[in-house]
């Protein structure tokens, strides 16, 4: 017998346990810290985080939420460099790992297409790859600051080498692994190569470069939260790493959701189209 | 000596409308009488295998003709080659020596004067039936409009019995729908020869004959020129004009041409009611289980010209 609301009944459940392990957490430190006298001076430089004494900047559930539901009333205020509303920085964030996405998949399909095509390009490239495909994006970061200069392009140069490489091996392969018979009909048909690439190889690849390219997305959405760190500005990265100096535990929570968040959409648009294209035999 | 063209089954190019598009079909007349419509000679395909430059060619020395509207069937054993010698009748491969003439013209590399029916129905998954047809019919006519490319791929879909199913997706149909699909596509593009790849190895009984069925039908209305490849026995019987008899390989030969005697219209359910059809069968199993094994070239066997044999006549010609 199949229960389909067993499923999301234990996902509450897990979640509800989680925020109560959570809350416990979180409010056990709070009587004893009240404790301690504070010096008022020193209360004073310190501003009011300090009058809570020496309690834990950790907040509990019910400040995260009033903090998310403050964010989601007011994504989109600018109140100068360091005060951005959520939605700003994410959307800076989206907007970069796009640029640097559809670059890359505008490198890395035809240039995957030839490859695959090709055994000769395949061979003499291959060592090429096999270096480059291992280095961590960030590491770029150093050159192409020096040689871009802009901290932004910079940023997108970043997202553009590191969804480069699964895309362009999941293209090389499955070009390459296009069934013989499939091409054997193009052929006796007498269908130009022009035709036979966009109607039969495009086709028969089109799932696993869609693989390829789910891939990367889901790197390159890793990978910009760590390039915004680096070069600041804007963005969640950014975000993150500010609320970080300041000390804004709250921030940080809601931002690492809306960062899973935002990851787990696009995701499930590149598998909404990957389904679309996808083929049964 | 050279196979006779069997009776008046010169084309009339069924499709009526598409009469006038081929001219080559409607030269006969001159073309050299003595020259069937596909010659092959002394073909030959070795395979490289490293560390042997010359290893064992798996077939050599292949001569045949096939006229103009007949039904050709090659017999043989796995490993002898069928598919070789059919690829290169396609185009797909290339003969390590010799050379296949269609038409008075080398066939060099593949062409759409011949369409192939391939063993796995190589239907793309990601087309409907209908636009698989009309993948092939766009390359046969470029010129045309989407209308006429759709009414013409319909056609050939509603001549093996698909007109309900022209949406779906081969994944949504079954083995022997698939086929029809591939056959539909193969008699889509109206080649002057058609190569069939052991299109029925991988069905049933039941669907096998109805398709067998289907096909001689397509044939018999498009007068088409056909080569086939079977190890069926009673499929060779049912269809063929001519049966090529492969020895089995490595070096395999043509051991004869049979003449299949049996008359035309042929229908299965009364077929092994002729009289001559167990003769015919006989000497074919008896091939098959022995001599192609056995098969010696004897002092009147001649590769250049196969014997023709008349299984059931009391005077076998040499």
């Amino acid at each position: 017998m199949k229960k389909p609301w067993l499923a999301p009944l234990l996902s509450a459940l897990f979640f509800g346990l989680f925020v109560g392990v959570w809350y416990l957490a979180t409010s056990a430190g709070a009587p004893a810290a009240a404790a301690p006298a504070m010096d008022p001076e020193y209360a004073a430089l310190m501003g009011t985080q300090a009058q809570a004494g020496g309690q834990s900047a950790m907040p509990g559930p019910g400040e995260v939420a009033a903090k998310i539901w403050e964010h989601l009333s007011d994504p989109f205020y600018d109140r100068g460099t360091n005060d951005k509303g959520l939605g700003i920085q994410i959307a800076y964030s989206i907007a970069r790992v796009l640029a640097g996405y559809l670059l890359a998949a505008l490198v890395a399909i035809p240039l995957g297409f030839v490859i695959g095509m090709s055994p000769l390009v395949y061979k003499a490239l291959d060592p090429f790859i096999q270096i480059l495909k291992p280095i961590s994006p960030l590491a770029w970061m150093p050159l192409a600051l020096y040689t871009i200069k802009d901290s932004g392009i910079s940023a997108i140069f970043v997202i553009f080498i590191c969804s480069l490489w699964p895309m362009l091996v999941n293209t090389a392969f499955g070009v390459a692994s296009v069934r013989r018979e499939w091409l054997n009909v193009a052929r006796t048909l007498e269908v130009s190569p022009l035709h036979k690439a966009f109607q039969v190889i495009l086709p028969a690849a089109a799932p696993t470069i869609l693989t390829g390219m789910r891939i990367s997305i889901g790197i390159a959405w890793l990978v910009i939260v760590a390039a915004e760190m680096l070069v600041g500005g804007t963005g969640i990265g950014y975000f993150v790493w500010n609320e970080w100096n300041n000390l804004s535990i709250t921030n940080i929570i809601t931002a690492i959701l809306l960062i899973g968040l935002v990851g787990m959409l696009l995701d499930h648009l590149l598998a909404w189209v990957a389904r679309a294209i996808s083929w049964r035999e | 000596m050279n196979a006779l063209p069997s009776p008046d089954r010169l084309p009339v190019s069924a499709p009526p409308r598409q009469a006038p598009a081929d001219p080559a079909v409607n030269k006969s007349p001159y073309s050299m009488s003595s020259q069937p419509f596909l010659k092959v000679e002394g073909l030959k395909r070795q395979f490289a295998q490293p560390g042997n430059p010359d290893p064992a060619p798996v077939f050599e020395d292949v001569h045949f003709g096939i006229e103009r509207g007949q039904f050709v069937c090659v017999l043989g054993h796995s490993g002898c080659g069928k598919t070789t010698i059919l690829n290169i009748l396609a185009g797909l491969d290339e003969a390590t020596a010799g050379h296949v003439i269609m038409d008075g013209r080398e066939v060099r590399g593949p062409s759409l004067d011949r369409g192939v029916v391939f063993q796995g129905h190589a239907l793309m998954p990601w087309l409907s039936a209908l636009k698989n047809v009309e993948f092939a019919v766009r390359s046969r006519h470029p010129d045309w409009s989407a209308k006429q490319v759709r009414e013409h791929a319909v056609k050939y879909l509603e001549l093996v019995h698909l007109g309900h199913a022209l949406d779906k997706k081969p994944a949504e149909l079954s083995g022997g729908m698939k086929q029809r699909v591939g056959i539909a596509r193969a008699f889509s593009i109206e080649p002057k020869m058609l190569l069939l790849d052991e299109p029925f190895g991988a069905l049933d009984a039941l669907t096998r004959g109805s398709i067998q069925d289907e096909l001689i039908g397509i044939v018999e209305a498009t007068q088409q020129t056909v080569f086939m490849i079977t190890h069926d026995v009673d499929e060779a019987i049912l269809l063929a004009d001519r049966i090529v008899l492969m020895t089995n390989g490595p070096r395999a030969k043509i051991a004869e041409i049979v003449v299949n005697p049996l008359a035309r219209p042929r229908v299965r359910e009364t077929l092994h009611q002729q009289p001559a059809f167990y003769t015919l069968r006989n000497h074919l199993v008896d091939f098959l289980v022995k001599r192609s094994r056995e098969f010696q070239p004897g002092p009147g066997w001649d590769a250049k010209n196969p014997p023709l044999v008349h299984p059931g006549q009391s005077s076998q010609p040499a």
